[in-house]
């Protein structure tokens, strides 16, 4: 749960970015902190910023956000532990989490994340030795309706299966392009850190991918239209997809 | 009963009403071309024709009441933001969806962005607001693109920036995505995140209406609630107050999830029953029987099979001893052991304690303890008098509501499962395949109900 305590000697200052890159990102963390009547709230946007610079929050990072905002890196470092999205240690290229809270969890996500910790030969939060593949387990992420879903660089994988996922997981160490359900296709997880830190993902086509709502949101408005409700259920949901409401 | 319960008419038609979701079917509908050809941006127009304060009191006729899950009416929320103080007011939306089953906002705001920006514009004239904030969380990026997306749009089109519609009004609005904290959910846990901080709720008072964002006047409202805005202006009050109940009016998002035949949005008026959207949309999955049910979230004290007929709305839920919260229907078949789920639960609400007050951060900590030990069958009875007091000891003497949401699954499986815990306890074990309840359970077998 915990990183193993150590009682060494204090560590030395952070490396600093090479001149060319923090440049680069001072242009972004200043467009970042013009959005905000106070500085400090850019720090949130940051993180994901310097987390697009190297896959992690490094300490050059923690350091490179407290030099721009005129936070101690105590400061910096209380908020980066705080919140589970900013990783602290070199990471997958995909960050495959499986919703393993009540619901998904009952519905299957329980039996997905077992299946891939085997399949992958990894434990939560622990990386393929390809360095493609970061699996763990993740709380709800609103989709309870499309349960059980996995989400991959934090697109969502609706109504998943073993082995959908097995497949999604080995399609992806394979280099092979990976669509979600609802979302782009997947850039890595750099890239989409920079889109987390505000800037627009600009993709042709990313936007509109996937199309407006998914199958499950459109359940209520299609019978308030008066078409006909599904009396038997369609399985397995998301295998043979696309039956749920689409007739 | 309620009217809704005497209609007693399954007919979907009749029973759902929907506003927001309208036009969720349309090709492209999270476009502002979609949305305008849907009457969008006509009540910001309306809007823009009253005084703010004529605005306000409007919005508070209406009787619309949050939408995130404490019910608070809207135009009251806004009505306390002091006027002349001279200070700068902010508004910022609530959209770090992430209560357990809550999933309203997230498709919402992936099918009509737009909804949300135009309430957002109203609600800022009304409050006197110059800048407004989305916090979004941060694990849903498609929705993340979707509203970057519909900011530009809207700016592009005169509905943001200087001089809205030519109105005076000069609005800026940031999205801002967090960074996976549940906590944010709590308006003062937000407005920290938001200023850069860890989350943690701030003691009240002051309420952010006085001491909010950089501790100016602050307007803290859910995605769907302001997204209900623009439809109240557009369509009048008395169309509003037409559908739902007296104390409870309008329509909402109702999210039906787990083992039923077509999980997903149901929008109706509020106050219709669980059994009215379960017999209109096919029921349980087949040869299955509801055992327990959430009415709006694990937070909520969970229901059973004798509380299908409850009226889904504020009173309602609150009479029967529940909590409307966010309309997070999240119903779990007889396959379902009901420790396992409390034990997952509480396993969040201990991961997501902040651990700024100690009841939450050590109590949530024993009740996972104790859960894990029970589900694996090496409980002791006494265990769960325990539980009971341990969870009594977090109920309300915590600083946030994250604590009374602990607390809730723990009494309310207890009160109507003891028995099953007992089994764990006494049988050594779980008595439950936890294969039975998955969503691919049944493909390979016929069902014999």
């Amino acid at each position: 749960m915990t990183d193993q305590i150590s009682l060494g000697m204090p560590q030395l200052p952070a490396p600093e970015y090479p001149a060319d890159v923090r440049a680069r990102l001072e242009e972004d963390a200043r467009a970042i902190i013009d959005r905000y009547p106070g500085s400090r709230s850019a720090l949130l946007p940051m993180l994901h910023l310097v987390q697009s610079e190297e896959g992690h929050v490094t300490r050059t990072g923690m350091q490179f956000c407290a030099d721009m905002l005129g936070l101690t890196t105590a400061e910096v470092t209380a908020v980066a532990t705080f919140y589970t999205m900013y990783r602290r240690k070199p990471s997958g290229d995909y960050q495959v989490g499986v919703c393993t809270n009540t619901l998904c969890a009952v519905m299957g996500g329980d039996a997905i994340f077992e299946e891939l910790k085997q399949h992958l030969g990894v434990g939560n939060d622990e990386t393929t030795a390809d360095g493609k593949i970061t699996l763990e387990h993740i709380e709800c992420n609103a989709a309870c309706d499309f349960a059980p879903v996995v989400m991959v660089n934090w697109e969502f994988f609706d109504n998943q299966t073993p082995e959908s996922a097995k497949k999604m997981v080995d399609d992806l160490r394979a280099g092979r392009t990976v669509e979600p359900t609802r979302g782009a296709p997947l850039c890595t997880f750099k890239e989409t850190a920079r889109i987390l830190a505000g800037f627009p993902d600009e993709r042709p086509g990313a936007v509109e991918a996937t199309g407006g709502a998914g199958p499950a949101s459109l359940v209520g408005l299609r019978l308030a239209k008066g078409e006909k409700p599904h009396h038997r259920i369609v399985h397995p949901r998301g295998e043979t997809s696309g039956q749920e409401g689409e007739e | 009963m309620t009217l809704a319960a005497e209609i007693n008419n399954s007919s979907p038609e009749k029973l759902l009403a929907p506003v927001l979701s309208a036009f969720w079917d349309q090709p492209d509908s999270w476009t502002l071309e979609t949305y305008e050809r849907h009457e969008g941006y006509r009540g910001l127009r309306k809007a823009l024709a009253m005084s703010p304060d004529d605005l306000i009191a409007y919005v508070k006729e209406s009787g619309l009441r949050g939408r995130g899950g404490a019910g608070f009416p809207t135009g009251m929320k806004w009505q306390f933001i002091p006027q002349g103080d001279g200070k700068p007011h902010y508004l910022v939306v609530n959209a770090d969806e992430s209560e357990p089953g809550t999933c309203k906002d997230i498709p919402l705001l992936f099918a009509n962005p737009h909804s949300l920006i135009e309430g957002i514009v109203i609600a800022c004239y009304a409050i006197r607001s110059n800048h407004a904030f989305i916090y979004l969380r941060g694990e849903v990026v498609p929705v993340l693109r979707r509203l970057h997306e519909a900011v530009r749009e809207a700016y592009a089109a005169g509905y943001l920036g200087t001089n809205v519609l030519g109105s005076g009004l000069d609005l800026e609005l940031t999205v801002h995505a967090g960074a996976g904290a549940y906590i944010c959910g709590e308006e003062t846990a937000l407005l920290d995140s938001l200023e850069g901080r860890r989350g943690q709720p701030r003691l009240r008072p002051p309420f952010p209406a006085v001491a909010g964002l950089y501790a100016c006047p602050t307007v803290v409202n859910n995605v769907e609630s302001i997204a209900s805005v623009p439809a109240i202006l557009n369509r009048g009050k008395d169309w509003f107050t037409s559908m739902g109940t007296e104390k409870s009016p309008g329509f909402t998002l109702y999210s039906l999830s787990g083992h039923v035949a077509s999980p997903g949005q149901y929008e109706a008026p509020l106050g219709i029953t669980l059994r009215q959207l379960l017999d209109m949309s096919g029921g349980m999955r087949p040869g299955h029987r509801l055992k327990f049910w959430t009415p709006g979230g694990s937070s909520t004290p969970m229901f059973t099979d004798e509380h299908l007929d409850v009226p889904l709305d504020y009173e309602g839920v609150g009479a029967a001893g529940s909590m409307l919260g966010t309309k997070a229907l999240q119903c779990f078949d007889e396959t379902t052991c009901v420790v396992r789920a409390v034990t997952r639960w509480t396993e969040f609400y201990a991961h997501e304690s902040c651990g700024k007050c100690t009841p939450c951060r050590e109590g949530t900590y024993w009740l996972v303890q104790l859960l894990r030990d029970i589900e694996a069958g090496k409980g002791a009875m006494s265990d769960l008098d325990k539980l009971n007091d341990i969870a009594d000891n977090i109920n309300g003497k915590s600083f946030c509501a994250l604590g009374d949401g602990a607390a809730s699954p723990i009494f309310s499986s207890l009160k109507y499962f003891r028995e099953e815990y007992e089994q764990h306890i006494t049988g050594r074990g779980c008595p439950f395949d936890p294969a039975k309840s998955t969503a691919w359970a049944d493909n390979h077998k016929e069902v014999t109900a």
